[in-house]
Protein backbone atom coordinates (compact mmCIF):
# COMPACT_ATOMS: atom_id res chain seq x y z
CA UNK A 1 0.00 0.00 0.00
CA UNK A 2 1.16 3.51 -0.63
CA UNK A 3 1.63 6.12 2.04
CA UNK A 4 -1.03 8.27 0.45
CA UNK A 5 -3.80 7.74 2.92
CA UNK A 6 -6.79 7.96 0.67
CA UNK A 7 -7.10 8.72 -3.01
CA UNK A 8 -10.65 8.62 -4.33
CA UNK A 9 -10.66 6.43 -7.41
CA UNK A 10 -12.42 7.54 -10.60
CA UNK A 11 -13.26 4.05 -11.76
CA UNK A 12 -15.02 1.63 -9.49
CA UNK A 13 -13.24 -1.61 -8.60
CA UNK A 14 -14.87 -4.72 -10.11
CA UNK A 15 -16.48 -5.66 -6.81
CA UNK A 16 -18.14 -2.27 -6.39
CA UNK A 17 -21.58 -1.41 -7.70
CA UNK A 18 -21.33 2.34 -7.68
CA UNK A 19 -20.29 5.28 -5.59
CA UNK A 20 -21.62 7.16 -2.63
CA UNK A 21 -21.13 10.86 -1.98
CA UNK A 22 -20.00 11.74 1.52
CA UNK A 23 -18.97 15.02 3.15
CA UNK A 24 -15.44 13.71 2.81
CA UNK A 25 -15.68 12.82 -0.87
CA UNK A 26 -16.91 10.09 -3.17
CA UNK A 27 -16.37 6.53 -1.98
CA UNK A 28 -17.04 3.15 -3.65
CA UNK A 29 -20.17 1.24 -2.72
CA UNK A 30 -19.36 -2.45 -2.40
CA UNK A 31 -21.43 -5.22 -3.91
CA UNK A 32 -22.39 -7.62 -1.16
CA UNK A 33 -22.79 -10.70 -3.33
CA UNK A 34 -19.80 -12.87 -4.15
CA UNK A 35 -19.00 -13.61 -7.76
CA UNK A 36 -16.68 -16.16 -9.34
CA UNK A 37 -13.64 -13.99 -8.62
CA UNK A 38 -14.28 -14.05 -4.87
CA UNK A 39 -14.79 -17.82 -4.81
CA UNK A 40 -11.63 -18.34 -6.78
CA UNK A 41 -9.70 -15.91 -4.59
CA UNK A 42 -10.74 -17.72 -1.46
CA UNK A 43 -9.62 -21.07 -2.85
CA UNK A 44 -6.28 -19.72 -4.01
CA UNK A 45 -5.63 -18.12 -0.62
CA UNK A 46 -5.74 -21.52 0.95
CA UNK A 47 -3.29 -23.09 -1.47
CA UNK A 48 -0.84 -20.42 -2.49
CA UNK A 49 1.29 -18.23 -0.24
CA UNK A 50 2.30 -15.95 -3.06
CA UNK A 51 -1.30 -15.30 -4.08
CA UNK A 52 -2.45 -14.79 -0.51
CA UNK A 53 0.22 -12.23 0.21
CA UNK A 54 -0.74 -10.04 -2.71
CA UNK A 55 -4.51 -10.31 -2.26
CA UNK A 56 -5.32 -6.83 -1.04
CA UNK A 57 -7.86 -4.05 -1.21
CA UNK A 58 -7.09 -0.33 -0.88
CA UNK A 59 -7.36 1.00 2.67
CA UNK A 60 -10.04 3.63 3.17
CA UNK A 61 -13.77 4.07 3.57
CA UNK A 62 -16.41 2.11 1.67
CA UNK A 63 -20.20 2.04 1.69
CA UNK A 64 -22.38 -1.05 1.98
CA UNK A 65 -26.03 -0.52 1.05
CA UNK A 66 -27.13 3.08 1.54
CA UNK A 67 -25.47 4.15 4.75
CA UNK A 68 -26.62 7.32 6.52
CA UNK A 69 -24.74 9.33 9.14
CA UNK A 70 -26.34 7.09 11.76
CA UNK A 71 -25.18 3.80 10.19
CA UNK A 72 -22.64 1.62 11.96
CA UNK A 73 -18.96 1.71 11.04
CA UNK A 74 -17.38 -1.73 10.58
CA UNK A 75 -13.60 -1.86 10.69
CA UNK A 76 -11.54 -4.52 8.91
CA UNK A 77 -8.14 -5.30 7.41
CA UNK A 78 -7.03 -4.74 3.82
CA UNK A 79 -6.54 -8.45 3.19
CA UNK A 80 -9.03 -8.97 0.39
CA UNK A 81 -10.41 -12.18 1.85
CA UNK A 82 -11.13 -10.49 5.21
CA UNK A 83 -12.89 -7.72 3.31
CA UNK A 84 -14.86 -10.19 1.15
CA UNK A 85 -15.92 -12.31 4.12
CA UNK A 86 -17.22 -9.15 5.78
CA UNK A 87 -19.14 -7.70 2.83
CA UNK A 88 -20.70 -11.07 2.05
CA UNK A 89 -22.54 -10.86 5.38
CA UNK A 90 -24.04 -7.46 4.67
CA UNK A 91 -27.07 -7.95 2.37
CA UNK A 92 -29.80 -5.65 3.68
CA UNK A 93 -27.44 -3.87 6.07
CA UNK A 94 -26.51 -0.24 5.57
CA UNK A 95 -23.05 0.32 6.96
CA UNK A 96 -19.72 2.02 6.48
CA UNK A 97 -16.68 -0.19 6.07
CA UNK A 98 -13.39 1.24 7.25
CA UNK A 99 -10.44 -0.70 5.84
CA UNK A 100 -7.16 -0.34 7.73
CA UNK A 101 -3.79 -0.75 6.06
CA UNK A 102 -2.54 -4.05 7.47
CA UNK A 103 -0.16 -4.72 4.56
CA UNK A 104 -2.59 -7.26 3.16
CA UNK A 105 -2.59 -9.40 6.29
CA UNK A 106 -5.72 -10.69 8.02
CA UNK A 107 -7.04 -9.11 11.20
CA UNK A 108 -5.76 -11.71 13.66
CA UNK A 109 -2.18 -11.90 12.40
CA UNK A 110 -2.04 -8.15 11.81
CA UNK A 111 -3.26 -7.49 15.36
CA UNK A 112 -0.45 -9.71 16.64
CA UNK A 113 2.05 -7.65 14.67
CA UNK A 114 0.40 -4.39 15.66
CA UNK A 115 -0.42 -3.27 12.11
CA UNK A 116 -4.10 -3.70 12.87
CA UNK A 117 -3.68 -1.36 15.80
CA UNK A 118 -4.44 1.83 17.65
CA UNK A 119 -2.02 3.95 15.60
CA UNK A 120 -3.27 2.90 12.18
CA UNK A 121 -6.89 3.17 13.30
CA UNK A 122 -6.42 6.73 14.55
CA UNK A 123 -4.61 7.74 11.34
CA UNK A 124 -7.30 6.18 9.17
CA UNK A 125 -10.15 7.85 11.09
CA UNK A 126 -8.48 11.16 10.33
CA UNK A 127 -7.71 10.51 6.69
CA UNK A 128 -11.26 9.47 5.75
CA UNK A 129 -12.70 12.28 7.93
CA UNK A 130 -15.01 9.82 9.61
CA UNK A 131 -16.11 12.38 12.17
CA UNK A 132 -17.70 14.35 9.29
CA UNK A 133 -19.22 11.32 7.62
CA UNK A 134 -21.08 9.92 10.63
CA UNK A 135 -22.94 11.70 13.39
CA UNK A 136 -22.33 9.06 16.08
CA UNK A 137 -19.02 8.19 17.72
CA UNK A 138 -18.91 4.40 17.77
CA UNK A 139 -16.91 1.81 15.85
CA UNK A 140 -17.35 -1.93 15.48
CA UNK A 141 -14.01 -3.73 15.40
CA UNK A 142 -13.57 -7.45 14.84
CA UNK A 143 -12.86 -9.10 18.17
CA UNK A 144 -9.76 -10.80 16.81
CA UNK A 145 -8.27 -7.35 16.20
CA UNK A 146 -8.28 -6.62 19.93
CA UNK A 147 -4.67 -7.71 20.65
CA UNK A 148 -3.41 -4.80 18.54
CA UNK A 149 -5.85 -2.18 19.81
CA UNK A 150 -6.22 -0.26 23.04
CA UNK A 151 -9.89 0.66 22.99
CA UNK A 152 -9.58 3.21 25.80
CA UNK A 153 -6.76 5.02 23.97
CA UNK A 154 -8.79 5.14 20.74
CA UNK A 155 -11.63 6.75 22.70
CA UNK A 156 -9.33 9.25 24.38
CA UNK A 157 -7.59 10.27 21.17
CA UNK A 158 -10.46 10.30 18.69
CA UNK A 159 -13.67 10.36 20.68
CA UNK A 160 -14.77 7.14 18.98
CA UNK A 161 -15.83 4.35 21.33
CA UNK A 162 -14.83 0.83 20.31
CA UNK A 163 -17.28 -2.07 20.36
CA UNK A 164 -15.75 -5.42 19.63
CA UNK A 165 -17.96 -7.40 17.28
CA UNK A 166 -18.01 -11.17 16.97
CA UNK A 167 -14.98 -13.31 16.09
CA UNK A 168 -16.53 -14.44 12.81
CA UNK A 169 -18.07 -12.15 10.18
CA UNK A 170 -20.97 -14.56 9.75
CA UNK A 171 -22.26 -13.59 13.20
CA UNK A 172 -22.16 -9.88 12.46
CA UNK A 173 -25.80 -9.46 11.31
CA UNK A 174 -27.07 -11.20 14.45
CA UNK A 175 -24.73 -9.12 16.59
CA UNK A 176 -25.97 -5.87 15.06
CA UNK A 177 -29.63 -6.95 15.29
CA UNK A 178 -29.16 -7.75 18.97
CA UNK A 179 -28.02 -4.18 19.59
CA UNK A 180 -24.32 -5.01 19.52
CA UNK A 181 -24.57 -7.91 21.90
CA UNK A 182 -22.46 -11.01 21.26
CA UNK A 183 -23.29 -14.42 22.66
CA UNK A 184 -20.44 -16.38 24.30
CA UNK A 185 -20.32 -18.58 21.16
CA UNK A 186 -19.76 -15.52 18.97
CA UNK A 187 -16.88 -14.50 21.25
CA UNK A 188 -15.01 -17.81 21.14
CA UNK A 189 -12.59 -19.01 18.48
CA UNK A 190 -13.65 -22.31 16.98
CA UNK A 191 -11.40 -25.15 15.96
CA UNK A 192 -13.68 -28.00 14.95
CA UNK A 193 -13.25 -30.72 12.33
CA UNK A 194 -14.20 -28.52 9.45
CA UNK A 195 -11.88 -25.71 10.53
CA UNK A 196 -8.98 -28.10 10.92
CA UNK A 197 -9.64 -29.77 7.59
CA UNK A 198 -9.62 -26.38 5.87
CA UNK A 199 -6.34 -25.44 7.51
CA UNK A 200 -4.30 -28.59 6.89
CA UNK A 201 -3.19 -27.65 3.34
CA UNK A 202 -1.28 -24.78 4.94
CA UNK A 203 0.99 -27.28 6.67
CA UNK A 204 0.86 -30.16 4.25
CA UNK A 205 1.98 -28.29 1.14
CA UNK A 206 5.26 -26.90 2.50
CA UNK A 207 6.04 -30.31 4.00
CA UNK A 208 5.46 -32.04 0.67
CA UNK A 209 7.72 -29.52 -1.02
CA UNK A 210 10.57 -30.91 1.06
CA UNK A 211 9.79 -34.50 0.11
CA UNK A 212 12.19 -34.54 -2.90
CA UNK A 213 15.10 -34.01 -0.47
CA UNK A 214 14.07 -37.14 1.38
CA UNK A 215 13.92 -39.02 -1.93
CA UNK A 216 17.39 -37.80 -2.78
CA UNK A 217 18.69 -38.99 0.59
CA UNK A 218 17.11 -42.39 0.13
CA UNK A 219 18.47 -42.63 -3.39
CA UNK A 220 21.97 -42.08 -2.06
CA UNK A 221 21.45 -44.40 0.90
CA UNK A 222 20.32 -47.33 -1.20
CA UNK A 223 21.99 -46.57 -4.51
CA UNK A 224 25.52 -45.86 -3.31
CA UNK A 225 27.47 -48.97 -4.23
CA UNK A 226 31.19 -49.60 -4.45
CA UNK A 227 30.80 -49.32 -8.26
CA UNK A 228 29.09 -45.92 -8.06
CA UNK A 229 25.50 -44.80 -7.72
CA UNK A 230 23.27 -47.50 -9.15
CA UNK A 231 19.64 -46.95 -10.02
CA UNK A 232 18.36 -50.50 -9.66
CA UNK A 233 19.36 -51.14 -6.04
CA UNK A 234 18.27 -47.61 -5.17
CA UNK A 235 14.80 -48.40 -6.40
CA UNK A 236 14.67 -51.93 -4.99
CA UNK A 237 15.80 -50.87 -1.51
CA UNK A 238 14.39 -47.36 -1.39
CA UNK A 239 10.79 -47.63 -2.53
CA UNK A 240 9.40 -48.81 0.80
CA UNK A 241 11.24 -46.08 2.71
CA UNK A 242 10.00 -43.53 0.21
CA UNK A 243 6.43 -44.62 0.92
CA UNK A 244 7.08 -44.56 4.65
CA UNK A 245 8.41 -41.02 4.31
CA UNK A 246 5.28 -39.91 2.48
CA UNK A 247 3.12 -41.57 5.13
CA UNK A 248 5.11 -39.88 7.91
CA UNK A 249 4.51 -36.48 6.30
CA UNK A 250 0.79 -37.18 5.92
CA UNK A 251 0.67 -38.35 9.53
CA UNK A 252 2.37 -35.29 10.98
CA UNK A 253 0.84 -32.62 8.75
CA UNK A 254 -2.59 -34.00 8.02
CA UNK A 255 -3.78 -36.88 10.21
CA UNK A 256 -2.60 -35.58 13.58
CA UNK A 257 -3.99 -32.07 12.93
CA UNK A 258 -7.29 -33.50 11.68
CA UNK A 259 -7.72 -35.95 14.57
CA UNK A 260 -6.15 -33.56 17.06
CA UNK A 261 -8.52 -34.14 19.99
CA UNK A 262 -8.39 -37.94 19.54
CA UNK A 263 -4.60 -38.27 19.61
CA UNK A 264 -3.30 -38.69 23.18
CA UNK A 265 -1.19 -36.00 24.93
CA UNK A 266 -1.59 -32.24 24.87
CA UNK A 267 1.89 -31.64 23.53
CA UNK A 268 1.92 -31.47 19.73
CA UNK A 269 5.44 -32.88 19.56
CA UNK A 270 4.35 -35.92 21.56
CA UNK A 271 1.15 -36.36 19.54
CA UNK A 272 3.17 -36.37 16.34
CA UNK A 273 5.86 -38.63 17.69
CA UNK A 274 3.33 -41.17 18.93
CA UNK A 275 1.48 -41.27 15.62
CA UNK A 276 4.77 -41.51 13.71
CA UNK A 277 5.97 -44.29 16.01
CA UNK A 278 2.80 -46.33 15.44
CA UNK A 279 3.23 -45.86 11.70
CA UNK A 280 6.92 -46.79 11.74
CA UNK A 281 6.25 -49.77 14.01
CA UNK A 282 3.67 -51.11 11.58
CA UNK A 283 6.07 -50.55 8.70
CA UNK A 284 8.92 -52.38 10.42
CA UNK A 285 6.65 -55.30 11.29
CA UNK A 286 5.52 -55.56 7.66
CA UNK A 287 8.97 -55.28 6.18
CA UNK A 288 10.84 -57.22 8.83
CA UNK A 289 11.85 -59.96 6.40
CA UNK A 290 13.60 -57.51 4.11
CA UNK A 291 15.15 -55.37 6.85
CA UNK A 292 16.29 -57.78 9.51
CA UNK A 293 19.49 -58.41 7.57
CA UNK A 294 20.56 -54.80 8.12
CA UNK A 295 19.56 -53.64 11.57
CA UNK A 296 21.10 -50.21 10.98
CA UNK A 297 18.19 -49.51 8.62
CA UNK A 298 15.75 -50.50 11.36
CA UNK A 299 17.34 -48.10 13.85
CA UNK A 300 17.44 -45.39 11.19
CA UNK A 301 13.72 -45.76 10.48
CA UNK A 302 12.87 -45.81 14.18
CA UNK A 303 14.89 -42.64 14.81
CA UNK A 304 13.96 -40.61 11.77
CA UNK A 305 10.33 -41.11 10.84
CA UNK A 306 8.63 -40.63 14.23
CA UNK A 307 10.79 -37.53 14.75
CA UNK A 308 9.73 -36.21 11.34
CA UNK A 309 6.03 -36.67 12.15
CA UNK A 310 6.60 -35.06 15.52
CA UNK A 311 8.29 -32.01 14.00
CA UNK A 312 5.53 -31.53 11.44
CA UNK A 313 2.80 -31.87 14.07
CA UNK A 314 4.59 -29.31 16.24
CA UNK A 315 4.60 -26.89 13.30
CA UNK A 316 0.81 -27.10 13.25
CA UNK A 317 0.77 -24.97 16.43
CA UNK A 318 1.17 -22.02 14.04
CA UNK A 319 -2.22 -22.76 12.57
CA UNK A 320 -4.17 -23.64 15.70
CA UNK A 321 -6.17 -21.12 17.65
CA UNK A 322 -5.45 -22.26 21.18
CA UNK A 323 -1.69 -22.72 21.56
CA UNK A 324 0.14 -19.96 23.42
CA UNK A 325 3.72 -18.79 23.13
CA UNK A 326 4.85 -20.14 26.52
CA UNK A 327 3.59 -23.64 25.79
CA UNK A 328 5.20 -23.76 22.36
CA UNK A 329 8.49 -22.55 23.80
CA UNK A 330 8.36 -25.23 26.43
CA UNK A 331 7.74 -27.90 23.79
CA UNK A 332 10.52 -26.56 21.64
CA UNK A 333 13.02 -26.62 24.50
CA UNK A 334 12.34 -30.32 24.98
CA UNK A 335 11.87 -31.33 21.40
CA UNK A 336 14.63 -29.51 19.57
CA UNK A 337 17.56 -31.39 21.22
CA UNK A 338 15.72 -34.65 20.57
CA UNK A 339 15.22 -33.79 16.89
CA UNK A 340 18.91 -32.99 16.59
CA UNK A 341 19.78 -36.29 18.31
CA UNK A 342 17.42 -38.16 15.98
CA UNK A 343 19.11 -36.58 12.97
CA UNK A 344 22.54 -37.53 14.31
CA UNK A 345 21.44 -41.14 14.84
CA UNK A 346 19.92 -41.15 11.36
CA UNK A 347 23.13 -39.93 9.76
CA UNK A 348 25.27 -42.39 11.70
CA UNK A 349 22.99 -45.30 10.84
CA UNK A 350 22.95 -44.31 7.18
CA UNK A 351 26.74 -44.50 7.03
CA UNK A 352 26.81 -47.79 8.95
CA UNK A 353 24.04 -49.28 6.80
CA UNK A 354 25.97 -48.47 3.62
CA UNK A 355 29.15 -50.02 5.04
CA UNK A 356 27.08 -53.03 5.95
CA UNK A 357 25.83 -53.55 2.34
CA UNK A 358 29.33 -53.27 1.12
CA UNK A 359 30.29 -56.09 3.44
CA UNK A 360 32.70 -53.91 5.38
CA UNK A 361 30.85 -54.42 8.67
CA UNK B 1 -9.35 -28.15 23.54
CA UNK B 2 -6.68 -27.16 25.98
CA UNK B 3 -2.95 -26.79 25.60
CA UNK B 4 -0.23 -27.38 28.21
CA UNK B 5 -0.94 -26.80 31.93
CA UNK B 6 1.07 -24.43 34.12
CA UNK B 7 2.87 -22.48 31.45
CA UNK B 8 0.50 -19.57 30.91
CA UNK B 9 1.89 -16.16 31.92
CA UNK B 10 -1.45 -14.40 32.45
CA UNK B 11 -1.66 -12.42 35.74
CA UNK B 12 -4.71 -10.64 37.11
CA UNK B 13 -4.55 -8.00 39.83
CA UNK B 14 -8.00 -7.82 41.37
CA UNK B 15 -7.16 -4.62 43.32
CA UNK B 16 -6.80 -2.66 40.07
CA UNK B 17 -9.91 -4.08 38.42
CA UNK B 18 -13.02 -1.90 38.17
CA UNK B 19 -15.19 -4.58 36.63
CA UNK B 20 -15.64 -2.71 33.34
CA UNK B 21 -16.04 -6.00 31.49
CA UNK B 22 -13.73 -5.20 28.59
CA UNK B 23 -11.68 -8.38 29.09
CA UNK B 24 -14.83 -10.51 28.80
CA UNK B 25 -15.54 -8.80 25.51
CA UNK B 26 -12.14 -9.37 23.92
CA UNK B 27 -11.02 -12.78 25.19
CA UNK B 28 -11.54 -15.41 22.47
CA UNK B 29 -10.98 -18.27 24.91
CA UNK B 30 -13.56 -17.58 27.61
CA UNK B 31 -10.94 -17.11 30.31
CA UNK B 32 -12.91 -14.48 32.28
CA UNK B 33 -16.23 -14.54 34.13
CA UNK B 34 -17.92 -11.86 36.17
CA UNK B 35 -17.54 -12.24 39.90
CA UNK B 36 -18.61 -9.83 42.65
CA UNK B 37 -18.39 -6.71 40.52
CA UNK B 38 -14.96 -7.72 39.28
CA UNK B 39 -13.80 -10.67 37.20
CA UNK B 40 -12.37 -14.10 37.92
CA UNK B 41 -10.36 -16.51 35.78
CA UNK B 42 -12.14 -19.71 34.80
CA UNK B 43 -9.12 -21.77 33.80
CA UNK B 44 -5.83 -20.04 32.98
CA UNK B 45 -4.74 -23.04 30.87
CA UNK B 46 -7.34 -21.94 28.29
CA UNK B 47 -5.40 -18.72 27.68
CA UNK B 48 -3.49 -18.57 24.39
CA UNK B 49 -1.52 -15.47 25.36
CA UNK B 50 -2.90 -13.31 22.58
CA UNK B 51 -2.63 -10.18 24.70
CA UNK B 52 -6.08 -8.80 23.85
CA UNK B 53 -7.11 -8.46 27.49
CA UNK B 54 -3.89 -6.75 28.48
CA UNK B 55 -3.98 -4.14 25.71
CA UNK B 56 -7.65 -3.35 26.31
CA UNK B 57 -7.82 -3.29 30.10
CA UNK B 58 -8.03 0.40 30.93
CA UNK B 59 -6.76 -0.17 34.48
CA UNK B 60 -3.69 -2.23 33.65
CA UNK B 61 -5.03 -5.03 35.82
CA UNK B 62 -4.01 -7.74 33.36
CA UNK B 63 -0.55 -8.71 32.20
CA UNK B 64 0.54 -11.51 29.93
CA UNK B 65 3.61 -12.20 27.84
CA UNK B 66 1.82 -11.88 24.55
CA UNK B 67 3.08 -13.56 21.42
CA UNK B 68 2.37 -16.05 18.71
CA UNK B 69 2.00 -19.67 19.77
CA UNK B 70 3.63 -20.83 16.58
CA UNK B 71 6.48 -23.34 16.54
CA UNK B 72 7.94 -21.99 13.31
CA UNK B 73 8.14 -18.52 14.84
CA UNK B 74 9.69 -19.84 18.05
CA UNK B 75 12.24 -21.83 16.04
CA UNK B 76 13.04 -18.74 13.96
CA UNK B 77 13.70 -16.83 17.16
CA UNK B 78 15.91 -19.57 18.57
CA UNK B 79 17.97 -19.94 15.41
CA UNK B 80 18.42 -16.20 14.90
CA UNK B 81 18.86 -15.53 18.59
CA UNK B 82 16.04 -13.01 18.84
CA UNK B 83 12.40 -12.85 19.77
CA UNK B 84 10.04 -15.37 18.23
CA UNK B 85 9.22 -13.85 14.89
CA UNK B 86 6.42 -14.71 12.59
CA UNK B 87 7.50 -14.75 8.98
CA UNK B 88 4.35 -16.03 7.45
CA UNK B 89 2.93 -12.73 6.45
CA UNK B 90 -0.19 -14.23 5.06
CA UNK B 91 -2.42 -16.52 6.94
CA UNK B 92 -4.96 -19.04 6.73
CA UNK B 93 -7.96 -17.24 5.41
CA UNK B 94 -9.96 -19.69 7.39
CA UNK B 95 -13.32 -19.14 8.92
CA UNK B 96 -11.46 -18.42 12.15
CA UNK B 97 -9.91 -15.33 10.71
CA UNK B 98 -13.07 -13.59 9.67
CA UNK B 99 -11.52 -10.19 9.36
S1 LIG C 1 -10.72 -5.10 31.55
FE1 LIG C 1 -9.47 -4.79 33.38
S2 LIG C 1 -10.67 -3.43 34.66
FE2 LIG C 1 -12.06 -4.19 33.09
S3 LIG C 1 -13.02 -5.99 34.05
FE3 LIG C 1 -11.25 -6.76 32.94
S4 LIG C 1 -9.57 -6.75 34.42
FE4 LIG C 1 -11.20 -5.49 35.28
S1 LIG D 1 -4.25 -13.26 26.59
FE1 LIG D 1 -5.92 -13.59 25.14
S2 LIG D 1 -6.60 -15.68 25.54
FE2 LIG D 1 -5.37 -15.07 27.30
S3 LIG D 1 -6.86 -14.29 28.74
FE3 LIG D 1 -6.11 -12.53 27.60
S4 LIG D 1 -7.56 -12.31 25.93
FE4 LIG D 1 -7.90 -14.35 26.79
Amino acid sequence: MSDVLWVPKKTAPPWADGFQETPAGRIPRVAVAWGKAEQRGRRLCRWSNAFRMSYTVDPGLYAAGNPSPESPVLVTANYKLSFDLLRRELPGIDAWILVLDTKGINVWCAAGKGTFGTGELLRRLQSVKLAEVVSHRRLVLPQLGAPGVQAHVVKQESGFAVDYGPVRAEDLPAYLRAGRKATPEMRAVRFGWKDRLELTPMELLPALRRYPWLLLGLFLLFGLQPQGILFRPALAGGWSFALLGLAAILTGSFLVPLFLPCVPFRSFALKGWLAGAVLTGAFLALRWGALSGNLFLVVLAAAFFPAASSYLALMFTGTTVYTGLSGVQKEMRFALPLYIAALAVTAACAVLAVLRYWGLL
Amino acid sequence: MKYLEDVVTLRYQAEACTGCGRCLEVCPRGVFVRSNGKVALTDPALCMECGACMSNCPEGALTVRAGVGCAAAVLNGLLRGGEPSCDCSGDSGSSNCCG
